[in-house]
């Protein structure tokens, strides 16, 4: 693009990537507090104990804190996109438009009547509707959730769509191959269940916060129990998620899942870095040693990735420079591919404005040849299409090191609370406190995972972020960066702060939602 | 018509019987609401092909435009 200011793409970037981690503070604990709190409900309305009932209403009360505060911090995306993104969101527009406006409309409704009924119908409505509201909406809320994903899912595994090069646009032809995209639903699902372990290591946290202080200990004991149970069973299933969410990495963004495992060589026997620190001085191409230390687990990369001990995995080098006896093609190729495309369609658009029908159809047949190569027309150095590699690799190490630590965490809580011991570790009772905020941490590590690792891209080998870009001034976005990133820390902050005074007033006060 | 009296009731009388930390939190939202939609919005964030550009031909043309000027 002409006299696009390149600061405008570092800010416009710096501003989406603020405020999505900001957002996703408050989104995972609202995915699976709902379920927690319908799941105790339901043994509420199953026993009839009115203890349970108190202990939903307390957690319940907790869940409305972090979704009011969390509440429209998404929307701002939105804004962003007809500011900051306007050829990015034109050229989305018609894939976007669907699944945004059931996410909008059931968004809506579900939070406008079924929350209203789980805040206010307590004694209004009979036990089982009101349990009916509460488990609407938990669903309702990942439902939700489901839609944001296959946009997101989409922009990394563009299915369903053709793109219309009169009127510059995605447009979609099937609607069930966005929703079905592989890429979407494990995206989805390891994203939801990502959000239920964080719930599950909320209250776990608190409730061992309460069994420190000798304080509610029933009520404690008995969160953390469900909590524990529930989170055992979702980060195992986490895990299932994570494993296809990668496998569609080395299906669809194989450099993402080079940069995920710092490998810059490719190998039919690939293994997999359980730890590992990089060599800052790795340049790819180069023959210096990836690593400066690192642990292996052999055959595994290969293994999770294509399901085979001996399936090729190619490296970042491989992916950057071709390799023929493999069938990968150089970036370079690419951006020559891409470079044409764009040409025909240069061509194909002055001829339609020429009213030269013959050379449009020519131009049209040239440009779809290559059209799969579209957005590499738009970068210069092959080394472009090689995301942030230290980045991408610690975030994605970081998540999985400490998913398996929650799993671990589950397993000792879970025993401990069985043999009815818990109260009496101290120590573990403290880990499982400051456990919560390694919750969080992953839950940023696993957005940086799936967005920095499929950099240079907007839209994978369509778009990249440079193009997707506005061509507008950088002031205006500059200014808003700080003013978010004051609001989201002032929200932030209301959020820790009321959320530990209703904790330190306990299950017992009667001042809930 | 009835169901409709009902749930004006219902909302009617949630909202009366909301307890201090409900009252906080709809404040909060309604602030932050404010401040979203009447200021940074209103303010800072046009869309700029809607500001810019009257009809869906000429967005189309510009992003075209875009697309094809390369870098």
């Amino acid at each position: 693009m002409e006299h696009l200011d390149p600061s405008i793409v570092d800010w416009s970037r710096a501003q989406f990537a603020l405020t999505a981690l900001y957002h996703w503070i408050f989104v995972p604990l609202t995915l699976g507090l709902t379920f927690i709190v319908a799941i105790m409900e339901t043994i509420y309305v199953k026993t009839g104990d009115e203890w349970w009932k108190k202990t939903t209403k307390f957690w319940m009360g907790l869940l409305a804190i972090n979704f009011a505060i969390g509440l429209a911090t998404g929307i701002i995306m939105e804004f962003e996109f007809g500011t900051n993104w306007s050829n990015y969101s034109w050229i989305v527009g018609d894939i976007f438009g669907a699944p945004l406006a059931i996410e909008g409309i059931m968004a809506f409704f579900m939070e406008s009547t079924f929350f209203a009924v789980m805040f206010f119908g307590w004694d209004k409505v009979s036990k089982k509707a009101h349990l009916l509201s509460t488990w609407l909406v938990a669903i309702g809320s990942n439902l939700s959730a489901l839609w944001i994903l296959v946009a997101n899912g989409w922009m990394q595994h563009p299915v369903g769509m053709h793109f219309n090069p009169d009127t510059a646009r995605n447009e979609m032809t099937d609607f069930w191959a966005l929703v079905f995209n592989p890429n979407a639903y494990s995206k989805f699902l390891h994203t939801i269940s990502s959000g239920y372990v964080l719930a599950s290591l909320f209250v776990i946290s608190v409730s061992s916060w309460y069994l420190l202080k000798k304080r509610d200990i029933q009520f404690a004991k008995r969160s953390i129990i469900v909590a524990a149970s529930f989170g055992l069973v979702v980060s195992l299933f986490n895990l299932t998620t994570g494993d296809d969410s990668a496998r569609q990495a080395a299906l669809h963004q194989p450099m993402k899942l080079a940069a995920m495992e710092g490998l810059y060589e490719g190998n039919a026997h690939a293994s997999l870095v359980a730890f590992g620190i990089l060599n800052p001085e790795k340049k790819p191409g180069d023959s210096k040693e990836a690593f400066l230390a690192k642990l292996e687990l052999p055959y595994a990369l290969s293994l999770l990735s294509f399901h085979k001990l001996d399936a090729y995995v190619p490296g970042i080098d491989q992916l950057v420079y071709g390799d023929m006896e493999k069938g990968i093609m150089s970036a370079a190729e690419k951006i020559e591919r891409g470079k044409d495309a764009v040409a025909a369609l240069t061509a194909y658009k002055a001829a339609k404005k020429a009213g030269e029908s013959a050379k449009a159809a020519e131009s049209l047949q040239a440009f779809e040849k290559n059209s799969h190569y579209l957005g590499y027309g738009y970068l210069n150095n092959p080394l472009d299409v090689v995301p942030n590699v230290p980045l991408t690799f610690y975030a994605f190490h970081t998540m999985v090191l400490f998913g398996g630590w929650f799993i671990l965490l589950f397993i000792i809580i879970l025993y401990f609370s069985m043999i009815n011991e818990l109260n009496e570790r101290r120590k573990l009772l403290w880990i499982a406190l400051f456990s919560l905020p390694l919750g969080y941490i992953a839950q940023e590590a696993g957005w940086i995972v799936a967005e920095v690792g499929r950099q240079p891209w907007a839209i994978q080998d369509l778009l990249p972020v440079h193009m997707a870009t506005s061509n507008y001034t950088s002031t205006p976005v500059m200014t808003t960066f700080w003013l978010f990133a004051v609001l989201f820390t002032v929200l932030l902050i209301a959020e820790v702060k009321i959320m530990t005074a209703q904790i330190k007033i306990g299950p017992k006060g009667e001042d809930h939602v | 018509m009835k169901w409709i009296y009902r749930i004006y009731h219902f909302y009617r009388d949630g909202f009366q019987g909301m307890g201090r930390l409900g009252k906080r939190l709809w404040l909060l939202v309604a602030i932050k609401l404010l401040i979203l939609f009447a200021v940074i919005k209103y303010f800072f964030f046009p869309n700029i092909l809607e500001e810019h550009f009257s009809n869906d031909r000429q967005r189309s043309d510009y992003i075209l435009q875009q697309l094809t000027q390369g870098d």
